[in-house]
Order: structure tokens, then C-alpha cells, then sequence
């Protein structure tokens, strides 16, 4: 274990390196992971300066705060090497230039919960500052609106610290009597001043506009708070929490094996791509790596999914701009895909079908027909949404130049995904850091140029016809071989085995009753996933589930940027804008 | 037999039915051919091939309860969607069907319709202001400010045609045309704007701002419920009815046949005419439905303001120099 440590110090990142110059190696503790990621922990006092030095000065420079995070480590047992914390906060600013991540930990103790802001320096740490303060009580000095975003503003405690009860069973039955709905309806009303709009110009008294929870271009139960001069949009405040379940929470109590379904409902449109970072940080932990044919597969279907949800965002895009036909035409192809993957998971939108070193079952006989027709069927249709859409010159006008942000604009509110590319940034996860095997298949990264909605339109667009080229090759190369690994941590094992004597059977047991137990480590596990980067961070603190589960969504962290897009546009463009951030409210609010 | 006389009481009671039922079997129709363009099938359950479906619409609608929110101005509130169908069906009054066959045959048919279609953009208005809601007063102030404008150039777009047959009467027009050949041909520019600024007037796709349903959820009509509703709901269909028993009329010969393709009555022949090129318009109306793509407000406005009313001013300038120099 020390030579390890010791040759790994040999070794050390040219950004650890760096910031050691810089700030000297006495205001670090670094913390060695299984996975390799830099890891440092600094002052409270420090961590502004670093992360200023890391995005500004350092080469490569550290462009986008991906994730700001927290745990509460009261009850962790194996904290070996770890600075003496009970919370703390995990920023993990990325790099595009370098194609590298860093996470940076700062140790809070239970007397003293304050933290400076980050917004200074990227605008994105705003909600995620809100959510750590909402989740875990944790203080942020200098924030404009340190307010509840995924709990109720009425909420006692913080969901995610260890002593909040994780199940309804613990915690007095719930009765929403007259006087408690009005309490919590008076709660919502939404004020204005707490946002800091004012509620009349000098000319004109401003209108504002619950846009939601339910409205029919709200794409899921999400409201905005548009203050209007007119039809003219002022300002957006958006408001989310509907949808939140607490995923996290969950994943804390349910074991590794069994938390795999939830995780296909946080964007339940992209189902088993959902699976995919969970079930490959959870390898990683465990050193297993999956066969070939289990790569290509989860490929396959995870392309699948992707068409799936830009074949949603295609359509309702359309619905929004007034254009009504586009989106039957799209559900119907979705139906396609849907029974393709219906034949193979025996399920459509949420399959659960990844498995910890695998999948669940092989590929049923005769699977590549049906998607040897899809294949063949779907570019035609494209061409022709292609001509009733994208070339359609009311479409042009209403999207061209409407919601722009440019590429440091999107580093900043830390858009990721095709809502990047559309800036012009050819920067996709599957090229360049390739997992499951992606570095085998040949495809295009589409870009846009203006970064508008109708870029990112095109953008999703594009990548629809470069999942169906993949899924092609998939088609043609599927390697043969087992659907899992020959593991001894591979949950479920393969149950052939379980029947030739008694060790094995008890080993069955215990692994699908517990499922895997591996060593103390943290791991972080990134996807391109249907709507820009979905992250999985995952520690273990040596039980039979995760200590703590962070899950990064893309719709989450998008969602902050709609009133940057979409001030001073019109009411009709400010659907476009949302329909075009292609956000999925269960994404959103986990 | 009966004796076909413009107004006669069998005439009034022929028409109107006629109207109310094509307009509750266009509701169908709609829906069965968006249905086949979007790659479903649309109602097709209530009765053969669904065709009932929009009786059970009806039960439906009259057995909800009449629900007028508290918060709603009363009066205006339910005077509103009343207008709409009143004022579509008045239209219908001096629409020439065939020879002899009509309710009115006044001299002003043309003003008259006008004057009804001015009416009718009072009802999304009432309803959108009476209902205290922001969607929809947001949705009654985008029907005033549409229809107000397109109202200015339809009218100037039709003045060609009142120079070219020198009469505001509808059935003047039609037998204008069969001497002289459909308007079509030298009002080119006045039939399109036409047809455009009527789509706009029945607030019909592409042109549904009021109601723009991703963007103010239904508009003027969102807090309307049952009947109530049902009205504004018909009142669209009887208009898209009428506009498309309006262009036939105006630019396409009304009820004389094409290529000389006469039946043997008269009468029959009239109907018959008449109501297969309405059938034809309304068949494009619901193509433009399911193809076309709703414009921004102020692209709306722009496009009126400063292409549709010089091509429509330009159009009567011209159509009045040309039948000056002729006259000379």
C-alpha cells in the first residue's frame, strides 16, 4: 500500500505539481483514489484562490466548474489519509483544453457550516450552491439567494445529512389538513423582490407570469416565474423541486445491485444510458472489466435511448415553434425503437437492464432483424423531418439568433452535451475520453456555429444520424462471447455456475442477497449522456451499498442558464428556448 | 317540387341545418385527415369510421357542468363565446349557393360579411378580458391587435374585385365571373392575401395566436369549459366553413362549373359545384394545419403591416388604372 502511495508521489499530476508551486505542498493533503483522479484537499480560506488559479492561470486551463457536491461524513468509517471533516465540499472543476478533471475537498466541521461562494468565478455554482445549503444545511457567505431548490421552502432539516430519516415509515404520518395546503401555497407565491425584480418601470407596470408547474411547453412539471412588459421577457425565474425524490438518499440505503433501477428513472428518457456511468463506477470499484460483447451491447442500447430522447426533443421542439405534425412523425419512429428494445430489456422506457459486469440476459435469438429495419428505415425519415423542419424558413426565423450563447458562456453556466457543440466546441465525451468502447466506432461529432436554438436543434439532429451509423456497426460486429464477466463480483453471478458445489451456491447467495462488498474508495464516472455529461460519484465506504451517491445530471445545471438565454426575447421565443434546452424535469430534481 | 327562392323558409331551414351539420362533420373530417397526415387514425370509434364522434362531443360538452369561475366578469364572460357562432352564421345569410338557392341576396353581401367578421373578433377579445386570467388576457390582446390588422387588408383586397364586377353583391360577383372568368386570374395578388388574411380572421393554423397553446396554454379560451367552450369551438369551424365557401365565390366562380362540366339541373348542378370547391378549400386549410408553423407575434404584425397591406393597396391601384384605361 505504501509503495504504492510512493510511487504514485513519484508520479505526481502535473496539476497537483502545479498548484504545490503555487500555493506551496503545505496547503494541501492529497487523497489517493482507486480511479486516479487528482484529489486535494485545501482550506476554506484557499479554495477561491485555487479554483481562480486553476480556471484562469493554470495550463491547461480548468474552463467549467462540472460539479459542486458535499457529503456529510459524520458516520463514514474508512477515512484513511483524509483530513478530520463532517462535511465536506467537493468541487470539481473540469478541463477541456487538457481533456483532465481535478476534485478539490474542503473540510468543514459541524460548529462552523460556512463556505464563500463560488458564483464570482462561475456562475453555475449558483444552484448547486442552493442545492448543497438545501440538501445538507451547508452556509454559502455572499450568495444573492441562499433559498430551498428541491425541498418545499417549508422543509425542516436537510435531506441528505445522515440523521435526516431517509423513509416515510420514519417520520410521523403525513396529513395535509386545509390550514397546511394554504401554509404551503402561500409559501410558492412567488415575490418578486425576493429575486430582486421590480415590479413596475417608469413607463409601464410589469406583469408576472406563473409559466408552470403545469403548462403544456413546460416540458413536466417545472414553473417560471416570467416578469413580462408586454410580451416582451424581462426576466425568468425558474422554480423546480416538483419532481425531486430523492435519489441520492436512496442510493444510500439500497445496496449496489439494487439500486440500478432507480437510476434508469432520473432522466426517464434515456433509460439504460442512465445505468451505463452507475454500473461502470461500480466496476471500476471493483476491477472487473466486462467482455466485449457486453461493451457493444450496451452500446447499442444506449444509442438507442439517445435517438429515443432526440427523436422526443425533435418533436415537442417542433410542437412548441406551432408546427404539429413533427411530433407524431417522431413518436411513431420512437414506437420503433421502443419495440426493438422492448424485444431485447422486455421493457421500453425503464429496462433496469445493466448489470454489475454485464447484462441481464444475452440477446434474445433473431435480434438483429428488427434492427436491421430500423436502420434502414430511419435516415430516409430524417431527410424528410429534415425538409418539413430544419429547412422550414419560419422555423429559420423563429430559431436563428434567438437563446445564443457562445462557448465561455456555456463554460460558465457549465452547459455540456449538444448545447456545448452548438457553440462550436467539437468536444464530446465518447471521443474524447472513450468508455465502453466507444474508441471502436466511427462516428462524426456534430458542431453548430452561433450556438443558438436552431444549432442545438441541429446539433441533436445530426447526432441522431450518428447513433443510428453506430448502432449500425453494432449491427455488423457484434463479437460473440458471454453477457458477463467472470467475476467474482459480477452481480447477479451467472447462475450455471451456482449449481456444481456448495461454495459456489453460498457465494450465489451472498451475492445476490448482498450483492458486491468492495474496498473503501471513491470513484466518478462520466457519460455523454441523451443531454450533455451525466456524472456518478460514488463512495464506498466498504458496505454492501454506497455511503454516498452524487449523481450530476445535465437538465439540472442546464435549467440555470434559461434566464441568461432568454432575457429580453419575446414570449414565443422563450418556449423556444426552454424546448430547446431539452431538459427532463425527473433529471432535474432527482 | 319545391320552388327554390332566395329567403324562402324552406331555404333558411335547408341552410342553416346544412351549415351546423357540415360544421360538426368538419370537426371530424379535421380530425380523421390530421389524423391520416400525422400517421394515426384519428376518431374512428363513435359510429362508421367515427363519423358520430362529434355528436358525442356535443353530448359531452352540454352535460358538463356550466361552470363560470368566480373570479371571471359574468356577463362579458358568457356573452363571448355566444358572438363568435351568431356572427359566422349570420355570414352565412348572403352566401349564393346556387341560383336560387341562398337566405339574402343583399346588394352590400360583401360589406355585410365584413361588418360580421369585424364582430366576431370582439368575441376573443370579451372572452379573453372577461375571464381575469393573464394567459388570457394575453391571448384576447393578440386577437385584438391580429384581427384588427388583418381585418384592414382584407377588405382592401377584395375592393379589386368589386371594381372588376362593380358590385358588392355576392351573387352579382359570381355571374360577373362566369361572363368575365374567375377572378382568380387578374386578382392573383388580391386572392392570396385574401385567403391568408381569412386565415388569420378565423384565428385558424397557422395564425392561432390567441390561442397558442405552448406558449398561453388555450389563449382567450382557457378558462372556458363545457358549452361554453363547445361555442368558441364550433364558432372556428362554422368560420373556416365560411371562408371557404367565401373564396369559391369570390375567385373561383362560385357555383358555375368548370371545363363547361354542367350537370343537368340547374340547381343540383349549383350545389353540387359549390359545395365540392368549399370541400377543396377546406381540404387545403386542414393540409396548411398540419404543415405550417406559427410565426412570432411581432413577425405576425410585421408580416401584415408591411407586406400584406402594400400588396393589397398596390393590387387595387393597379386594378383600378387598368379598368380605367379600359373604360376609356
Amino acid at each position: 500500500m505504501n509503495a504504492a502511495a510512493n510511487t504514485a508521489n513519484a508520479e505526481l499530476p502535473a496539476v497537483i505539481k502545479a498548484l504545490y508551486e503555487k500555493f506551496g505542498e503545505s496547503a494541501f493533503v492529497r487523497q489517493h483514489t482507486a480511479e486516479g483522479m487528482p484529489t486535494l484537499w485545501t482550506g476554506r480560506d484557499k479554495v477561491l484562490a485555487v479554483l481562480r488559479y486553476l480556471r484562469d492561470e493554470h495550463r491547461p486551463r480548468y474552463e467549467m466548474l462540472l460539479d459542486v457536491t458535499a457529503i456529510d461524513e459524520r458516520t463514514r468509517i474508512n477515512r484513511q489519509g483524509q483530513p478530520a471533516s463532517d462535511f465536506t465540499v467537493v468541487y470539481h472543476p473540469t478541463s477541456f483544453s487538457g481533456n483532465c478533471d481535478i476534485r478539490i475537498k474542503v473540510a468543514l466541521q459541524m460548529n462552523d457550516l460556512n463556505m464563500p461562494t463560488a458564483i464570482p468565478l462561475w456562475s453555475s455554482a449558483n444552484w448547486q450552491e442552493r442545492e448543497i445549503w438545501d440538501l445538507f444545511g451547508i452556509v454559502f457567505t455572499g450568495h444573492p439567494n441562499l433559498s430551498r431548490i428541491l425541498c418545499p421552502p417549508t422543509w425542516k432539516g436537510h435531506a441528505l445529512r445522515k440523521d435526516h430519516p431517509a423513509r416515510a415509515t420514519e417520520m410521523e404520518p403525513y396529513r395535509m389538513s386545509d390550514e397546511i395546503q394554504d401554509r404551503e401555497q402561500e409559501a410558492l407565491r412567488f415575490k418578486p423582490e425576493e429575486w430582486g425584480l421590480t415590479r413596475k418601470s417608469e413607463n409601464s407596470e410589469f406583469m408576472f407570469l406563473n409559466f408552470g408547474p403545469n403548462h403544456p411547453a413546460a416540458h413536466g412539471v417545472i414553473r417560471f416565474a416570467l416578469q413580462l412588459d408586454g410580451e416582451n421577457v424581462l426576466d425568468v425565474v425558474p422554480d423546480v423541486g416538483y419532481h425531486h425524490r430523492g435519489a441520492e438518499k436512496m442510493a444510500e440505503r439500497q445496496t449496489w445491485h439494487t439500486f440500478i433501477p432507480y437510476t434508469d428513472r432520473i432522466d426517464y428518457l434515456g433509460g439504460v444510458m442512465n445505468n451505463l456511468p452507475y454500473v461502470m463506477a461500480v466496476e471500476k470499484m471493483a476491477g472487473i472489466k466486462v467482455p466485449q460483447r457486453v461493451e457493444v451491447i450496451r452500446v447499442m442500447l444506449a444509442e438507442f435511448f439517445r435517438i429515443c430522447s432526440h427523436l422526443l426533443f425533435y418533436g415537442t421542439w417542433a410542437v412548441d415553434l406551432g408546427q404539429l405534425s413533427p411530433l407524431f412523425y417522431c413518436f411513431v419512429d420512437r414506437e420503433k425503437a421502443f419495440n426493438i428494445i422492448e424485444s431485447i430489456t422486455g421493457a421500453r422506457m425503464h429496462p433496469g437492464w445493466f448489470r454489475i459486469g454485464g447484462v441481464a440476459q444475452d440477446l434474445p435469438k433473431g435480434w438483429d432483424k428488427l434492427i436491421r429495419e430500423f436502420v434502414d428505415y430511419f435516415p430516409a425519415r430524417l431527410a424528410e423531418y429534415d425538409k418539413m423542419v430544419m429547412a422550414n424558413s419560419m422555423i429559420r426565423q423563429r430559431t436563428r439568433g434567438v437563446g445564443v450563447i457562445d462557448t465561455a458562456g456555456a463554460f460558465d453556466w457549465a452547459m455540456t452535451g449538444p448545447a456545448l457543440r452548438a457553440t462550436g466546441l467539437e468536444w464530446d465525451y465518447r471521443k474524447q475520453r472513450p468508455y465502453s468502447g466507444y474508441e471502436n466506432f466511427e462516428f462524426e461529432v456534430p458542431i453548430g456555429v452561433n450556438g443558438d436554438c436552431y444549432d442545438r436543434a441541429a446539433v441533436r439532429v445530426e447526432e441522431m444520424r450518428q447513433s443510428c451509423r453506430i448502432i449500425k456497426q453494432c449491427l455488423e460486429n457484434m463479437p460473440e462471447g458471454p453477457y458477463k464477466a467472470d467475476h467474482p463480483l459480477t452481480t447477479p453471478p451467472i447462475k450455471e455456475k451456482s449449481k456444481l458445489d456448495i461454495e459456489t451456491l453460498i457465494n450465489h447467495f451472498l451475492s445476490v442477497s448482498w450483492g458486491p462488498v468492495m474496498d473503501p474508495t471513491e470513484v466518478t464516472m462520466t457519460i455523454e449522456a441523451t443531454k450533455g455529461l451525466n456524472m456518478y460519484y460514488l463512495i464506498n465506504d466498504g458496505g454492501i451499498g454506497s455511503y454516498r451517491t452524487r449523481i450530476r445530471t445535465p437538465s439540472f445545471i442546464h435549467i440555470q442558464a434559461i434566464p441568461f438565454l432568454s432575457r429580453g426575447l419575446m414570449l414565443a421565443d422563450f418556449t423556444a428556448v426552454v424546448a430547446t434546452t431539452d431538459f427532463v424535469m425527473a433529471d432535474v430534481d432527482r | 317540387m319545391f320552388e327554390f327562392v332566395v329567403g324562402s323558409p324552406l331555404n333558411i331551414v335547408l341552410i342553416l341545418g346544412a351549415v351546423l351539420v357540415a360544421a360538426a362533420l368538419l370537426i371530424w373530417v379535421e380530425r380523421r385527415v390530421l389524423g391520416f397526415l400525422n400517421e394515426r387514425l384519428g376518431p374512428n370509434r363513435v359510429g362508421p369510421w367515427g363519423i358520430a364522434q362529434s355528436l358525442a362531443d356535443v353530448g359531452k360538452l352540454i352535460t358538463k357542468e356550466d361552470w363560470v369561475p368566480p373570479f371571471a366578469d359574468k356577463l362579458p364572460f358568457i356573452v363571448a363565446p355566444i358572438i363568435v357562432p351568431v356572427v359566422m352564421l349570420l355570414s352565412f345569410a348572403v352566401i349564393p349557393i346556387a341560383p336560387g338557392v341562398g337566405i339574402m341576396d343583399l346588394n352590400i353581401g360583401l360589406l355585410w360579411v365584413l361588418a360580421m367578421a369585424g364582430l366576431g373578433s370582439y368575441s376573443a377579445m370579451l372572452g379573453g378580458l372577461a375571464s381575469n386570467n393573464k394567459f388570457s388576457l394575453l391571448g384576447g390582446l393578440r386577437a385584438a391587435g391580429q384581427m384588427i390588422s388583418y381585418e384592414v387588408f382584407m377588405g382592401i383586397s377584395i375592393l379589386g374585385i368589386v371594381i372588376l364586377s362593380d358590385s358588392f353583391n355576392l351573387r352579382e360577383i359570381v355571374e360577373a365571373q362566369h361572363k368575365h372568368g374567375w377572378f382568380v386570374f387578374p386578382q392573383f395578388i388580391g386572392f392570396i392575401v385574401f385567403v391568408i388574411a381569412g386565415l388569420a380572421e378565423t384565428k385558424r393554423w397557422p395564425f392561432d395566436l390567441a390561442e397558442g397553446e405552448s406558449e398561453i396554454i388555450s389563449g382567450f379560451n382557457t378558462e372556458y369549459s363545457g358549452m361554453k367552450f363547445g361555442l368558441f369551438f364550433v364558432g372556428e369551424y362554422i368560420g373556416m366553413l365560411l371562408l371557404s365557401a367565401l373564396i369559391p365565390v369570390l375567385f373561383f366562380g362560385g357555383w358555375y362549373a368548370p371545363f363547361g362540366l354542367e350537370l343537368p339541373n340547374a340547381i343540383i348542378s349549383g350545389i353540387f359545384w359549390m359545395c365540392a370547391k368549399t370541400g377543396c378549400w377546406i381540404f387545403f386549410f386542414i393540409l396548411v394545419r398540419a404543415a405550417l408553423v406559427r410565426p412570432r407575434y411581432d413577425q405576425l404584425m410585421n408580416y401584415g403591416w408591411l407586406v400584406m397591406l402594400p400588396l393589397s393597396l398596390l393590387n387595387l391601384l393597379v386594378t383600378g388604372a387598368v379598368v380605367l384605361a379600359q373604360g376609356n
